[in-house]
């Protein structure tokens, strides 16, 4: 980790609970839906956040967008904590791309007017200005010209989704939250959408919070790769580091659960077995080790810190730590 | 070789839009055997999904349905009068639709629905079908099934909702499940684990199953046989194995290469893509309805493409003699 720059986003020991009601009587009951996590993006690098739904990752997104506001902790973009940035000095620094295409454009509106939005609302340009600027955004993310007077029902799932990226980039924001950009979308979509990021990744230079339930989609863009489970980062590290070596059985776990179009491979055998915990009612210790092949004693009892066991990588796993110090 | 469970011959489907007439499927033979796997595979729009309502006569009254064959263990289909076809729909072959959220009903509980079709075809008792339902919660990897009947829909996450699509369709013991897309709204590790189960159920019941996605990684893991669509038609079938290893269609080869592999595919170097869009199926189309996407088209594309048959049941409709090396090079 490089310490000489400050962060584009940062995350100080972020926590969100909820407040859930379970029937008319119940007494209300906390739903701790981000317990802790702190996280770092350096400029012009993409972090990839990975986890089954329900693990806090689009919590997570919603607050660095500032549409939720963390019940502890701070959330940094910039260095300016998030909660001191007004609506539309937030929206010039963060912009998000969301998973489903078909609900997040408005389908009375076209394409370019669409894209422009954001010009006007924060008065950019002349309107021939704008008018430029949209026609170059659209050509950036592999638009026709044609498509600028198109409505969103006219397009394809893919075309849509270049929409969404036009839009989010037209403002050049400092971060771009990607909340499962491809998940809609079909395989062979899914390939020119990741294909289109990286493009843009590299003639940009953006910087990219990137989240999937995909390892094998967010290794395509991500230098750094997180993996939640159940509101806390159990594994942080460079993605190469953590496809290759994944140290937290929950991190092998979601890497074995890709199927790759491999025939003599058979369906994989994860090990996790079936039971999602009840993020009203969590394990006690490792959140995980009911789920855990590796699980001992220990597990169920002491929650394990986040700590660099083996390279530049961080897992919070007993077991990791156990077998780094037997090899030590 | 027993009789085939599901037998379709040149099934055709043709729906009236206001420009014409969409030829949505065209000429599709697909068969599947007891206790075998069928997947049916190709991008939004190519029919996939058409093919198994049909065979369900499950289309909008507006399409048009016309096969030489199409039979359910023997059973003509096309025959059929409608209250034969409702004796066997949900009985004796069952549909997994792709969509938990919006295919069942908010208003009613998970046992009113679990129970209906079993209570329905007369196959027991109330008391005998709750515990059939309890039973198949239980098996689907549901745990406290007794507490999950009454609870409705809403109540339940997407996976705990597709796994609940599955023990339903089940309660009657079909011979034939048509699973649409079962997966594709869930995570990677409920889908590893929902396939498992399917293809676990299917060994124990001998079930034939037809398997509809857009995703190969899947079809690679749990077919037996494979049936790639494009454009309303089979472009490519035959073993899993041979298509995977040998694929003789450039489509086919498209799709494999789109997919994104841990540890291989890497940050910069671009996955497979097939570029282009599909074409529109209002009116006829005229030769490959590929040819417009492929890198390989040449004049004979334009023509009416004869299907090709290698070993081993391997076809496909593709005039190139030597299928299709990857145009993704590995850095080996």
């Amino acid at each position: 980790m490089s310490g000489e720059a400050r962060p584009i986003l940062e995350l100080r020991n972020v926590v969100k609970r909820y407040s859930v009601g379970r029937g008319l009587f119940a007494r209300k009951r906390a739903l701790m839906a981000v317990g802790g996590v702190s996280l770092a993006v350096q400029r012009r690098q993409v972090l990839g956040l990975v986890g089954e739904s329900g693990c806090g990752k689009s919590t997570l997104a919603k607050m660095v967008l500032g549409l939720e506001v963390p019940t502890e902790g701070e959330v940094l973009i910039d260095g300016r904590p998030i909660a001191s940035l007004g609506r539309l000095e937030r929206a010039r620094l963060v912009q998000p791309v969301f998973q489903d295409p078909y609900s997040s454009l408005n389908p009375r509106k076209t394409v370019a007017s669409i894209v422009g939005l954001p010009l006007s609302v924060h008065g950019e340009g002349s309107a021939a200005e704008r008018q430029g600027r949209v026609e170059e955004m659209l050509r950036l993310v592999g638009l026709a010209p044609r498509h600028a007077a198109a409505y969103p029902s006219q397009l394809s799932g893919g075309q849509r989704q270049r929409v969404a990226i036009a839009r989010a980039l037209i403002l050049k924001p400092q971060l771009l939250i990607c909340d499962e950009p491809t998940s809609a979308l079909d395989v062979s979509v899914q390939a020119q959408i990741l294909n289109l990021l990286m493009d843009l990744q590299s003639r940009l230079g953006l910087t990219c919070l990137f989240i999937s339930h995909n390892l094998a989609v967010v290794q395509m863009l991500a230098t750094r790769v997180a993996v939640m489970y159940l509101g806390r980062v159990v594994e942080e590290g460079p993605t190469a580091e953590v496809m290759v070596h994944a140290q937290h059985p929950y991190s092998r776990g979601l890497l074995a659960s890709v199927l790759t179009p491999d025939p003599s491979l058979g369906l994989p055998e994860t090990g996790l077995g079936s039971v999602f915990p009840d993020p009203l009612d969590p394990p006690p210790g490792c959140a995980f080790h009911p789920r855990c092949p590796l699980a001992f004693d220990r597990c169920g009892v002491e929650a394990p810190l986040l700590l660099a066991h083996r390279g530049n990588a961080r897992a919070a796993c007993h077991a990791a730590e156990r077998q780094a110090m037997a090899a030590a | 070789m027993s009789t085939p469970v599901l037998d379709v011959r040149h099934l055709a489907v043709q729906i009236p839009v206001a420009d014409g007439v969409l030829h949505a499927v065209r000429d599709v033979s697909l068969t599947v055997a007891p206790g075998e796997t069928l997947c049916v595979v190709g991008e939004s729009g190519c029919g996939k999904s058409l093919t198994s309502l049909a065979v369900m006569g499950l289309l909008p009254s507006t399409a048009r349905r016309t096969a030489e064959r199409m039979s359910f263990a023997g059973e003509d289909l096309l025959t059929i009068t409608p209250s034969r076809l409702r004796a066997l729909r949900g009985n004796r072959m069952a549909m997994i639709f792709q969509e938990p959220m919006t295919s069942l009903n908010p208003a009613w509980t998970i046992g009113d629905q679990l129970t209906e079709p079993f209570l329905r075809h007369g196959k027991g008792s109330r008391r005998q079908a709750v515990d059939r339902a309890v039973q198949l919660l239980e098996r689907v990897g549901i745990a406290a099934a007794g507490r999950r009947l009454v609870q409705y829909p809403h109540e339940l996450s997407g996976g705990l909702r597709q796994r609940v699509m599955i023990a339903m369709a089940l309660m009657c013991g079909p011979d034939l499940i048509l699973a649409d897309e079962p997966t594709t709204a869930l995570d990677v590790t409920i889908q590893a684990e929902i396939l498992h189960l399917l293809a676990e159920l299917q060994r124990e019941m001998g079930m034939g199953l037809l398997l509809v996605t857009h995703d190969l990684g899947i079809v690679a893991r749990v077919a037996h046989r494979v049936a790639v669509m494009y454009a309303g038609e089979v472009v490519e079938s035959g073993p899993t194995v041979t298509v995977f290893n040998d694929p003789r269609h450039p489509y086919t080869r498209g799709l494999i290469d789109c997919i994104p592999i841990p540890a291989r595919s890497r940050p910069g170097v671009p996955l497979g893509t097939i570029p282009g869009l599909v074409p529109n199926l209002v009116g006829g189309i005229e030769g490959c309805a590929f040819r417009e996407r492929c890198a390989f088209a040449t004049a004979p594309c334009t023509r009416t493409v004869p299907v090709s048959h290698g070993g081993d049941g391997h076809a496909w409709r593709c005039v190139l003699p030597e299928g299709v090396p990857s145009l993704l090079e590995n850095p080996a």
